[in-house]
């Protein structure tokens, strides 16, 4: 018998006896449920984004929202001059494609195999997202939306360009977005990314970039395709 | 008493004596406790919160054979490698064998305490392996030689000061004792073996039975370049981890960061699904989940403490464990230490030999009351107290009982007794806390009270 067996056949037989419930059965569907019980979100987009930006900053991540492509443009541009960036790395979309090629510097793409010491090089990391959380102020990014699982961890920064109707209100939409936009094929990798890498190891005193990025910056364009 | 009890006092003997010390974690715990109650206080209900998490828990444990096999099927089609585990040593043996036939030379870990509880890391030394934990809090006490303080807070007995001292002796860097520097200082030194490491080892904090996905929580992005870099991924799960469904993580993510942190996410949330799929730029070749029982399913049979089960090993109950709070962490000697160790652990490694750890309890019940998912802690450790007395009575506790009921039940007996207390108490100053005292444990550092000197039943008699 492997062990595979011989253990479900273990738990079969334990579960033989009843343990009891803790309260009532669930009826309704959880998700339902867990968003009653979740902090609350408003519908208007203008308050999602109010509480978004609000839980970015609490984050200590940077977030600016932009009118138009030229503008997200020039933002980048300075946030390149003066964290003087020398190298960048991203991956093609449909956003990185039309506003990267501005910053004009040495930028190795992630869309196909790479070499890992040319992403460590790199002093930023640029990708896109499959959306933004409001309550928690998150980025979900998955391998396939955001150019592979290092590029949005390794370099010392990194950007997130995104798009207006990307936010989503709570983590309950986040994971009914990623269901709808997946169904059973999902990317490998799948993350909720909620600000800068950080750590309080050390007396519990926050310090950011403990391993990830040091810096996290998004950048929202406010334009409806 | 058995020597892990004896050992047990000794060493929460010497941690209490160490008041400047117990100061320190207290203050720690102390700015964990407001930040966990302002996150907690954005929940719109969090006791429908905790009673939801504990039902979807329930739910998975105790349908535990039927998720777990969905959760393999789905992770096998997408060309993830599954082995089970009844033991630990299994569990190692499996994974020594996969790093043998991939010749690896070095591994870099992310935190998991189920690799604490088989003693990965002592098997992979033993056969030549360079293991570097990734973990800043994990890293500082691997090169210290200790275990974990704490399953969420590793090194949170140590100041900057010892850190800077330990950083300056094991890796030749300057002193300093800035916590920012101290951290640059560990991530300049596990940069590079994230990329030359030939296996990554993770944890996780739960197995998604209808995604076929492992879930895994961290703040640091360690685990993320740990299941990005190495061409192997192995991660090692405990088969209690399941949850039914994706969007359970809707509650359990913020439950877990706000008790377990005191945030209302950690930093990387992070879910996996296969090794690297064709046409993906990077992610390990192979990916091995390890599934592991080790004396889960003992606990499973237990139907009164089934429940213990249901940990997502938050830490809460640590933090607001009294025990835990004076004695600290390593006067356990378990792996998972404070009120969920104290239950679990002499399931997992013997009643007998563990039962000291189910009176190391004030019972005030701040555990049960605290854990996110309800598990009922101080009862349990009440029936781990009366399944190792039944089990193994002990003589001199039997015999004490006796003669108290037999006192208590002959009014005769008990006045006389009364009696005889009294006239007596003076003398027992006479060998008060010495070998001769049969109450020493009590006496040695208490005085016992004053017996009146009539009592009620004389009072009453005479006033009428
Ligand atoms: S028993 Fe409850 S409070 Fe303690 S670690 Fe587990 S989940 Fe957290």
């Amino acid at each position: 018998m492997s062990e595979r067996e011989k253990i479900l056949g273990r738990i079969r037989e334990v579960l033989k006896a009843q343990a009891p419930p803790p309260g009532e059965a669930l009826s309704e569907p959880d998700s339902i449920r867990s968003r009653q019980c979740l902090p609350k979100v408003g519908e208007p987009f203008d308050e999602q984004i109010v509480l978004f930006a609000q839980k970015l900053a609490e984050l200590k991540a940077d977030f600016q929202i932009f009118n138009s492509d030229t503008e997200m443009k020039q933002a980048l541009v300075s946030l390149r001059d003066t964290a003087g960036w020398k190298r960048m790395a991203r991956h093609s979309g449909p956003l990185t494609d039309v506003l990267c090629p501005v910053l004009g510097i040495p930028c190795l793409l992630t869309d196909q195999p790479y070499d890992v010491h040319d992403l460590e090089a790199a002093d930023a990391g640029i990708s896109e997202c499959d959306a933004l959380v409001a309550q928690t102020g998150s980025v979900l990014v998955t391998n396939r939306s955001a150019g592979g699982r290092a590029l949005s961890v390794l370099p010392p920064h990194h950007v997130v360009l995104a798009r207006r109707e990307q936010l989503v209100a709570d983590l309950p939409a986040a994971f009914e977005l990623l269901k709808q936009k997946y169904g059973e094929d999902f990317p490998s990798m799948i993350s909720f990314i909620s600000g800068p890498s950080r750590t309080g190891d050390i007396e519990r005193i926050l310090v950011l970039g403990a391993h990830g990025p040091k810096k996290l910056t998004i950048f929202v364009l406010n334009t409806n395709h | 008493m058995s020597t892990f009890a004896s050992q047990f006092l000794q060493d929460a003997g010497r941690a209490t004596d160490n008041s400047d010390q117990r100061r320190f974690i207290r203050t720690a715990l102390g700015n964990y406790e407001i930040a966990r109650d302002r996150h907690k206080g954005s929940f719109q209900d969090w006791q429908g919160a905790r009673q939801l998490a504990a039902g979807i828990k329930w739910e998975a444990v105790n349908h535990l054979d039927k998720y777990l096999e969905q959760f393999v099927l789905k992770l096998e089609s997408r060309g993830t490698k599954v082995h089970w585990a009844s033991t630990g040593l299994q569990a190692r043996e499996t994974i020594l064998q996969i790093v043998r036939k991939k010749k690896a030379h070095s591994i870099i870990k992310s935190k998991a305490m189920t690799s604490e509880e088989i003693h990965l890391n002592d098997a992979l030394e033993k056969e030549g392996l360079q293991v570097v934990e990734s973990d800043l809090g994990e890293f500082i006490v691997q090169l210290r030689h200790e275990t974990p303080y704490h399953i969420v807070f590793p090194c949170m007995h140590l100041r900057r000061g010892e850190i800077s001292a330990l950083f300056q002796r094991e890796l030749g860097s300057a002193p300093t004792n800035d916590p920012e520097e101290l951290t640059m200082i560990a991530r300049r030194v596990l940069r590079k073996k994230y990329i030359t490491a030939d296996v990554g080892i993770t944890g996780a904090n739960f197995a998604i039975a209808d995604a076929g996905m492992v879930s895994i929580t961290e703040n640091e992005g360690n685990a993320r370049l740990t299941a990005a870099l190495p061409k192997t991924l192995i991660t090692l799960i405990g088969i209690e981890k399941i949850l039914p469904r994706l969007e359970d993580l809707a509650l359990f993510l913020p439950m877990l960061a706000t008790m377990g942190a005191g945030q209302q996410l950690t930093c990387y949330n992070t879910l996996y699904a296969g090794p690297r799929q064709p046409g993906e730029s990077d992610g390990p070749e192979e990916w091995h989940v390890v599934l592991l029982d080790n004396h889960r399913t003992q606990l499973l049979a237990d139907t009164e403490q089934r429940d213990a089960l249901h940990c997502i090993r938050c830490g809460a109950c640590l933090n607001v464990c009294p025990i835990f709070r004076n004695v600290g962490g390593h006067a356990y000697g378990t792996t998972y230490s404070g009120p969920i160790g104290s239950v679990i652990t002499p399931h997992l490694r013997g009643l007998q030999d563990w039962k000291h750890l189910s009176n190391a309890s004030s019972l005030c019940g701040a555990c049960t009351e605290t854990c996110p998912v309800k598990i009922d802690l101080h009862h349990h450790l009440l029936q781990n107290r009366r399944n190792a007395a039944q089990e193994k009575p002990a003589f001199l506790e039997r015999f004490a009982y006796q003669i108290f009921s037999l006192l208590v039940t002959k009014p005769a007996l008990w006045s006389l007794a009364k009696k005889m207390g009294r006239a007596m108490q003076p003398l027992h100053k006479i060998i008060q806390g010495t070998p001769l005292d049969p109450a020493k444990s009590w006496t040695q550092s208490r005085e016992l009270p004053r017996l009146a000197p009539e009592s009620f039943k004389d009072w009453w008699r005479k006033r009428r």
